[in-house]
Parts: structure tokens; C-alpha cells; sequence
């Protein structure tokens, strides 16, 4: 008796928390990705009240935050801090982990055809390390001083000292503590997804019949095992600074009333390192919502996605490119003008594959069956947000322009379009696409849409403002702009962008009700409910370890044979073989060189 | 008692929700649908709803120019700014018709081909021409607007020469204020650097260095002659700040441990200023536009430019170093004149460097 509900116990156990099943590591990476979410939206909310209305009393933040927000207005430290979090929450916590941990999780074991990821264990790891690192930024919130306030790319010496702000004491210890943990988390999850992809393949899978999505997932794993440790050795040598007087990053400061004895070190070395992660971390972000956008829009436009090589290209590039133009958040550190020319070349190249990655999506659209699941408008979101928010990153690539533009609310405007909006609209797309998968739920349409045009509305009322404040020349960080004559005729544009904040805000309500009603009350999901081609249709609705009961399919032809002609059905999935005669669309396009046809 | 009234607020809110998603699927499951799969109706709505948000957008953008793009910054009031504003506008001229085009073509396609059961989607997987095309243009127009931006970068980063007369400044920033310090009548600024800081000697000023006993500093505003090119040196005594001058297209980290520079030429007296903004209470304003601390967002100095005429008078009115209260003392026993590694003998260094 007692001996089985022992082994009941260990069963709860081993099912929802040390679970070494993919799907359900998907599961808890989506939702502690997104509890994260969350309070790094709650927050910029609530820094929003203060910039859309300076010095206002709101007691309802006294009453929550106590002495971060006395007599009811957010004081200048917190501000900060809040703003620090933020960043670090949704650029890590959310856009990282969130987005490529539930999804690599979910779709390289079920697109490929894999019964599980490589290591299961590492897998497990991987998550308990992503947990325990969210814990700790948690806490970080709740230290005398309060967490990290130097911004989230927590430059030294604001960063070093804890003179020199409240955060930078034990608040900014945790967070080192908190991001090495991130990067071993990082580090296993993106091992296993590499080894994955290239040796758990069922058969037939060849690496141009695979869907985008796993292109995309597999470059950013390798984006991420060769950028992130390179933030570990810059947030290293800065615990180093703190706790045990080396001086990488500083020298020659005097600060709290004496002159440290620093010497010799460079913060400008710390920007390198954290830069040199910094940026492919966009990537990081942006190729999995690219990915998953590929598919979203292949599906529902019952169309192939066009120029499926030249979108590998794409990502291929632009994932090469990115390791090359990280001195372009830099330009104007000092750094010699040389290299900032060098920097603004080969920035400005990544536009190229960004622009064929547009048009490949139009042409995708173009003559096609559009059916508008809510997954679909989140998919057409990210193409707009994506061309509104590359566009001006040519301006501020340009290192010429950048000079006045720099660290202004045109930055500000220009990353959370088209990295802060599309990478949000790609996890959330996602969510709607594969939730039949994670969950084996249907989400509501109708709450979809509603929660898609209200996120659309308000993120452009949010960050499309913005621009004009940057070229006001108000700089990003302020806690108001109060302070200087020049700005006084922006007021009502601070808040309007706050208004639509806190829209915005209020507008994923509807997302997480219909997350939560639907795991538990929602209709259960069929086979194959959006028509779809891939492998992960095959499987069964309800959760099995190993993925499929019986033998794994094997694969005959690429994802992409939607609205074939000659076929009944307006899709073909990748198990039914080749017709005699019938072209192997994965060996067509752009010829790969030693390719045999 | 106001959170437990929110409290209870969203909780009914909550729940009206669910009432009504429960009755909407009731009402699609009597007519045969269910709650997850679009109908035809549901692509008609949305398809119908592309063209709408698409116009509505384009307006929103136009409301905002009308609105604010008059707070832009106004017209540079450096001789380089204006060649780095002729290129913004280059790249507007650019980038604007790319974003209404392609925003264009994404929202009709969309409602365009919106699902219509009776058809089939057009198979269309590959098309080198096509890629090629946009592969190649783009290169294109990034490639002239690389050359372009980049030989305007170089003239702007180019250092000035002794032959240039610059006016030379060092700008010093710290928590949370900034200093302008000038040559004085020998054009060569003291030795400075951390270590000598005490008291009123906040500059941290070598006061054992001859160059430095006429070099004259104020705060909250300082003086630039105007159509004479400026030389600026920047130091930073905690934390990382920016030198940042919008009004002059300019900015500058400046870093602790390092002698930062960047040189511009003012073609715009304060008083013309006012006239062109129309704006009695015109400021050209330095802003601090690195985070470096809780009055960061009030961290600036007014900058003054003014005729030559008045710029000499104003100059030969602030005092010299070694006339400022407290400067006199002897310098501390302990290290007189121990040299500091970032001394900012930057004349000779710089100057003659480049003669």
C-alpha cells in the first residue's frame, strides 16, 4: 500500500518537475519564461507611470512597493533599477529562454523525428539552471539596495562600485550570480539542441527537408554556445572588480570622497566582451520568432515558404554577420573612428539578408489561401514590425548618424520594434500554433484576435512615438525629462506612449485567460488541426514519452508541399513518399555547391 | 483596503470574461462551429480589418509628424551637423518609400488572398531571378549608403591640427555635474588626474605644473566663440558619462581612465538661435547621456554661443586656478609630483603629434 503511493509520489514527481521529456521541459520553460514576461511588463508599466507623469502621486505604487515608490512617486534609484530589469528580464528571461526554450524544446524532437532530445538529463538541467537563475533575479528585487540599476548591460564602474549607485552592492551581485547560472543553462539547453539536430533525424530527414523552424533553432543554439560563454569570461572578470580588487574593468576613478587604487583597466574592454555577446544575442532573440514565423506563415498561406534555401542563406548570414558588428553599439565610446568605420560596413550589410527574408515572406503571401488563425496575424505583425523597426536600424547603424541619435529614444523605439515586438509576436504566434501540441488544448479564436489587434494597436502607440522623441534628442534612461526647457513641448507625447502602455498592458489579460481557461477547460485538440505537414502532427495528442507508440515515420519530401497541384488535398505531409515522377522540391532552388541532384 | 478592492475587481472581471467565452462557444457549437477554427466569416472580418489598421497606421505616423516632428531638433548649429542632417535625409529619402511599399504589399496580399475555399493557393516555391533581384538592390543601395556615411564619419572623427586655432575645452564630468575647463592665456592645460584630488582642487589639478596654475574652469554654462572650431578633451572622474550636445549633432563618452576627443565648429550664436527656433528662452544644452546614477536625468550644463568679442570678454572675466580660494595650499607631502597615468598633457601630445 504505502510502497505504491511511494511510487505514485515519485511518478507526480518525476512527470511535472524532474522530468527529463521534452515536452514537458517545453511546458516549464513556457511558463516560467512567461511569469518573467510578465512582471518585466509590470514593471514597464510602472516606470511608465513616472516618465508619462513625472513626480504624480500614485498611492496604488506606495502601497505595493513601499519605500521604492514614497509618498506614491517612484524615486530616481528605483526608476533605474526597475528599468535594469526590465531589460535584463525580457532580453534573457522571456525573448531567450522563454522563446528558444519552449520551442526548441517542444519542435526539434517532434519535427525531426526524434524520441527525445540527445540528453534528457542536460535537458532537465537546463531548465532547473534557467529556474533557479529566475529565483535569483527574483530575489535580487528584495536586497538591501535593490537589484542591478546600472541598465541592463550593467557597464562598469556604475556597475563595479557600490558607491556608485544603491544597486551596484549586493542587488548586482545577485545578478552576476543570476546570469552565470542563465549561461549554464543557456550552454546545455543549446549543446543538446546541436546534437540533436545533426544526429536524431529519423530517416529521410535530410538537413534541406527540414522546416525552418529547425534551421532557426539549430543557428541560434550555435549562436548562443559561442556568444554566451564570452559573457560569462566579461561578467567574470567584473565579479572579479567587485569582490577581489582587480582592476579589468577600472582605473583612475575617485569616487565616495577618495581615489580608489584601480589602475590600468578599461571599461571600454568590458563593452567589447559584453557587446560581443550583446549582439548576436539579438539574434539570439530575433532567428526563433523568424523561424517560427517561416512556418506560421507557410501553413496558413497554404503556400511553400518561398525561396526556402535562400531563407537558410538568410539565416546563415545573418547569423555570421552578427558575430561582426558588435563595435556598433560602441561608435561613440572612444573607440578608434577606424574601427567604428569598420563596424558601420558591416552592419549595415546585415540589412541584406533581413531584406531578402522580407520579400521572401510577401512573395509567400502573395497567391496564397490565407486563413487568419490568430497565430497567422501575430506572423503578419512580426513581417511589419520587422520592416518598421529594421529600417531604422540603418539610421543608427550609419555610425555618422548614430552620433546624435545614440543612446536616445530612438534607440529605444528602434530595438523594441524589431527585436522587443518581433521576437514577443513570434513566441506569441508560436503559442498559438503549437498549443495544441503543448497542451493538447485549443486556444479561443475570438480572444485572439482581440488580443491580437489590441497588442498591435498599443505596441505601435508604445514604441512608434518614440522616434520622435529621439530625434528631439531626448536621451533613454532619464528618469524625467522634466529638467530641461527643450523638452517641455513633449510632455503629451510621454503620455500618450504611457497610455498605450498600459493598453497594451491590460490587452495580454486576454492572452493569459485564454491560456490558462483553455488548459483546463478548452476544447481537445485534433490530430491535425491547422492542416500542417510537418512530423509533429503525427504524433499523438496526448503526451507520450518517446513521442510516437510505434515506429517513427520516415520523412519522403521537404514541409513545404502545401497546395500542390495534382494533389486532392491542399497539403501533402512529409511521410507520404514521392508520387513516380513527382520533383523532390528539398533538392531545388538555390544549388548548394557538391550538391548531387 | 484599495488593493483588496482591485483585488475583487479583477477577480469579477475574470470571471465575467470566462462567462462570456463560455457562452460564445455554446452559440458557435449550436451552429456547427467550434472556438479555435476560423470560419469564413472570421477571414472575412480579419481580411477586412488589413487595408483598415494599414490606413489607420499610415495615419497615426502622419499625426505624429504634424504633431512633434516640429520638436525635432532644429537646424545644426554645427558646420558638420548639417552634412550629418543632409545624410539623414538620404536615408529617410530612402527608407521611407521601402517601409510604405512593403507595408503596403504585406497588408493587401493579406487581404487580398484571404482563404476562400473553392480556391487553391498558387504553388510558388522558388525563383533565383527573383532572389537574386533582391539580394542585389538592396547591396546596392546599402553599399552607396555605406560610402556615403563613411566618408562623412571620417571628416567628422578627423582630429583638428594646431593649424585649425582651435579653441580647446576639456569637459569633465562626474556625479552628477560637469566642469568646462579652458588653457588659459598659455593654451596649454595643467596636469590633472585623480590622485590629486582634495577639497576645492575637485578637478584633481597637478598644482606642482605650471600649465595648469591659468587654466580656468566654471560650471552650469559654459563659452564656445562661434565659426571657430572647438577642440573638446573629455575626462570622467566615477562612472561612465556622455558628452552629449544635440543641438551641435555631437557626442562623446566620456570614460574613466581615458582622454576622449571630438571637435566641431559652432556656426550658430545662441541668439541666432532664438531667432530661427523662435523661441525666447532658446539653450544650447550639454546633457549627460550615459546612466550614470539617480540625478543622471539632471545632469547638464547650459552652453553659451556667442562673437568672438564676447566670448574674450567673458573668458578674461572667470578666474585663473590659481586664483580660485583654497588653490594656493601646498600640494600633499605624500606623492608631490608622482606622475598619473592619465595626465592630460594633451597639447603637446596631440597637437604636435599631428604638426
Amino acid at each position: 500500500m504505502s510502497a505504491n503511493a511511494h511510487h505514485h509520489d515519485n511518478d507526480f514527481l518525476f512527470k511535472y518537475i524532474f522530468s527529463t521529456d521534452h515536452k514537458m521541459i517545453a511546458k516549464q520553460f513556457f511558463l516560467t519564461g512567461s511569469i518573467m514576461g510578465l512582471v518585466g511588463m509590470l514593471m514597464s508599466t510602472i516606470f511608465r507611470l513616472q516618465l508619462g507623469y513625472p513626480g504624480e502621486s500614485f498611492p496604488i505604487l506606495e502601497a505595493f512597493m513601499s519605500n521604492w515608490a514614497p509618498d506614491g512617486v517612484l524615486s530616481p534609484d528605483k526608476y533605474l533599477a526597475l528599468v535594469t530589469i526590465h531589460g535584463t528580464i525580457m532580453v534573457f528571461f522571456l525573448l531567450t529562454a522563454g522563446l528558444s526554450g519552449t520551442f526548441s524544446n517542444l519542435l526539434i524532437p517532434l519535427q525531426l523525428g526524434a524520441r527525445d532530445m540527445a540528453s534528457g538529463f542536460m535537458n532537465m538541467l537546463s531548465y532547473w539552471f534557467f529556474f533557479l537563475s529566475s529565483c535569483v533575479m527574483i530575489a535580487s528585487l528584495f536586497v538591501e539596495g535593490g537589484p542591478a540599476s546600472g541598465g541592463w548591460t550593467i557597464y562598469p564602474p556604475l556597475s563595479a562600485l557600490p558607491e556608485a549607485i544603491p544597486g551596484s552592492g549586493m542587488g548586482m551581485t545577485l545578478w552576476i550570480i543570476s546570469m552565470a547560472l542563465f549561461i549554464v543553462s543557456s550552454l546545455l539547453g543549446s549543446l543538446n539542441y546541436i546534437v540533436t539536430v545533426f544526429n536524431l533525424r529519423t530517416k529521410g530527414m535530410t538537413m534541406t527537408r527540414m522546416p525552418l523552424t529547425i534551421w532557426a533553432f539549430l543557428i541560434t543554439a550555435v549562436l548562443g554556445v559561442l556568444s554566451f560563454p564570452v559573457l560569462f569570461s566579461a561578467v567574470l572578470l567584473l565579479f572579479f572588480d567587485r569582490s577581489f580588487g582587480t582592476s579589468f574593468y577600472l582605473s583612475d576613478i575617485f569616487i565616495g570622497g577618495q581615489a580608489l587604487e584601480v589602475e590600468g583597466g578599461s571599461p571600454i574592454l568590458y563593452e567589447h566582451l559584453f557587446w560581443f555577446l550583446g549582439h548576436p544575442e539579438v539574434y539570439i532573440i530575433l532567428l526563433p520568432a523568424l523561424g517560427i514565423t517561416s512556418e506560421v506563415v507557410a501553413t496558413n498561406s497554404r503556400k511553400p515558404i518561398f525561396g526556402y534555401r535562400a531563407m537558410i542563406g538568410s539565416i546563415l548570414a545573418i547569423a555570421f554577420i552578427s558575430f561582426l558588428v558588435w563595435g556598433h553599439h560602441m561608435f561613440i565610446t572612444g573607440m578608434n573612428p577606424f574601427l567604428g568605420a569598420v563596424f558601420t560596413f558591416t552592419t549595415l550589410l546585415v540589412a541584406i539578408p533581413s531584406a531578402v527574408k522580407v520579400f521572401n515572406y510577401l512573395t509567400t503571401l502573395w497567391k496564397g489561401n490565407i486563413r487568419f488563425t490568430p497565430a497567422m496575424l501575430f506572423a503578419i505583425g512580426l513581417v511589419s514590425t520587422f520592416i518598421t523597426g529594421g529600417l531604422t536600424g540603418i539610421i543608427l547603424g550609419d555610425s555618422a548618424l548614430d552620433i546624435n541619435v545614440h543612446d536616445t529614444y530612438f534607440v529605444v523605439g528602434h530595438f523594441h520594434i524589431v527585436m522587443g515586438l518581433s521576437g514577443t509576436f513570434g513566441m506569441i504566434s508560436g503559442i498559438y500554433h503549437w498549443f495544441p501540441k503543448l497542451f493538447g488544448k485549443m486556444l479561443n479564436k475570438n480572444l485572439g484576435y482581440l488580443h491580437f489587434w489590441t497588442t498591435m494597436v498599443a505596441s505601435y502607440g508604445v514604441f512608434f512615438p518614440m522616434h520622435f522623441l529621439g530625434l528631439a534628442g531626448v536621451p533613454r534612461r532619464y528618469y524625467a525629462n522634466t529638467e530641461f526647457p527643450m523638452f517641455e513641448n513633449l510632455y503629451d507625447l510621454n503620455e500618450l506612449v504611457t497610455v498605450f502602455a498600459i493598453i497594451g498592458a491590460a490587452a495580454q489579460l486576454f492572452f493569459l485567460y485564454n491560456v490558462f481557461y483553455s488548459i483546463f477547460f478548452g476544447p481537445k485538440a485534433p490530430q491535425n488541426p491547422w492542416r500542417s505537414t510537418t512530423l509533429e502532427w503525427t504524433t499523438p495528442v496526448e503526451h507520450l514519452h518517446g513521442n510516437w507508440p510505434g515506429e517513427i515515420p520516415e520523412v519522403h519530401r521537404w514541409a513545404y508541399d502545401y497546395s500542390k497541384p495534382g494533389a486532392k488535398e491542399d497539403f501533402i505531409p512529409q511521410t507520404v513518399p514521392l508520387a513516380p515522377g513527382e520533383i523532390d522540391e528539398s533538392k531545388e532552388g538555390i544549388p548548394i555547391p557538391g550538391e548531387h541532384h | 483596503m484599495l488593493e483588496l478592492l482591485i483585488l475583487i475587481a479583477v477577480l469579477v472581471g475574470i470571471i465575467a470574461v470566462g462567462k462570456v467565452i463560455r457562452v460564445m462557444e455554446l452559440a458557435s457549437s449550436l451552429k456547427g462551429e467550434n472556438s479555435w477554427q476560423a470560419t469564413d466569416r472570421d477571414h472575412k472580418n480579419q481580411a477586412r480589418l488589413m487595408p483598415i489598421f494599414l490606413l489607420a497606421y499610415f495615419a497615426f505616423i502622419i499625426w505624429q509628424i504634424v504633431e512633434w516632428g516640429g520638436e525635432a531638433l532644429p537646424v545644426s548649429a554645427s558646420e558638420h551637423g548639417v552634412v550629418i542632417d543632409q545624410l539623414m535625409d538620404t536615408t529617410w529619402i530612402i527608407i521611407i518609400p521601402v517601409f510604405i511599399v512593403t507595408h503596403i504589399l504585406l497588408f493587401y496580399f493579406a487581404w487580398k488572398y484571404a482563404y476562400n475555399s473553392k480556391r487553391k493557393a498558387t504553388y510558388f516555391a522558388h525563383n533565383n531571378k527573383l532572389e537574386l533581384l533582391w539580394t542585389a538592390v538592396p547591396a546596392l543601395v546599402l553599399l552607396i549608403l555605406i560610402l556615403y556615411g563613411l566618408n562623412i564619419w571620417n571628416n567628422v572623427m578627423e582630429p583638428l591640427t594646431a593649424e585649425d586655432e582651435p579653441v580647446e575645452i576639456e569637459l569633465y564630468a562626474r556625479q552628477f555635474d560637469w566642469t568646462a575647463r579652458y588653457p588659459g592665456a598659455d593654451k596649454k592645460f595643467g596636469d590633472a588626474g585623480v590622485r590629486f584630488i582634495e577639497g576645492v582642487n575637485f578637478l584633481g589639478m597637478d598644482s606642482t605644473d605650471q600649465d595648469g596654475w591659468d587654466d580656468k574652469y566654471v560650471k552650469a554654462e559654459f563659452y564656445l566663440p562661434v565659426d571657430t572650431p572647438v577642440q573638446f578633451y573629455f575626462r570622467a572622474q566615477d562612472v561612465i558619462h556622455s558628452a552629449y550636445m544635440p543641438h551641435f549633432r555631437a557626442q562623446m563618452n566620456c570614460v574613466p581612465g581615458m582622454v576622449t576627443r571630438f571637435n566641431f565648429k559652432p556656426t550658430k550664436t545662441t541668439a541666432e538661435m532664438k531667432e530661427i527656433t523662435g523661441k525666447e528662452d532658446f539653450e544650447y544644452y550639454l546633457l549627460c547621456n550615459k546612466i550614470c546614477g539617480a540625478a543622471h536625468y539632471n545632469m547638464k550644463m547650459v552652453i553659451k554661443v556667442v562673437e568672438q568679442d564676447e566670448y574674450d570678454t567673458w573668458l578674461s572675466e572667470q578666474k585663473e586656478f590659481l586664483a580660485v580660494e583654497g588653490m594656493q595650499e601646498e600640494p600633499s607631502s605624500d606623492d608631490p609630483v608622482e606622475t598619473d597615468s592619465t595626465q592630460t598633457n594633451i597639447e603637446e601630445e596631440e597637437l604636435s603629434a599631428q604638426l
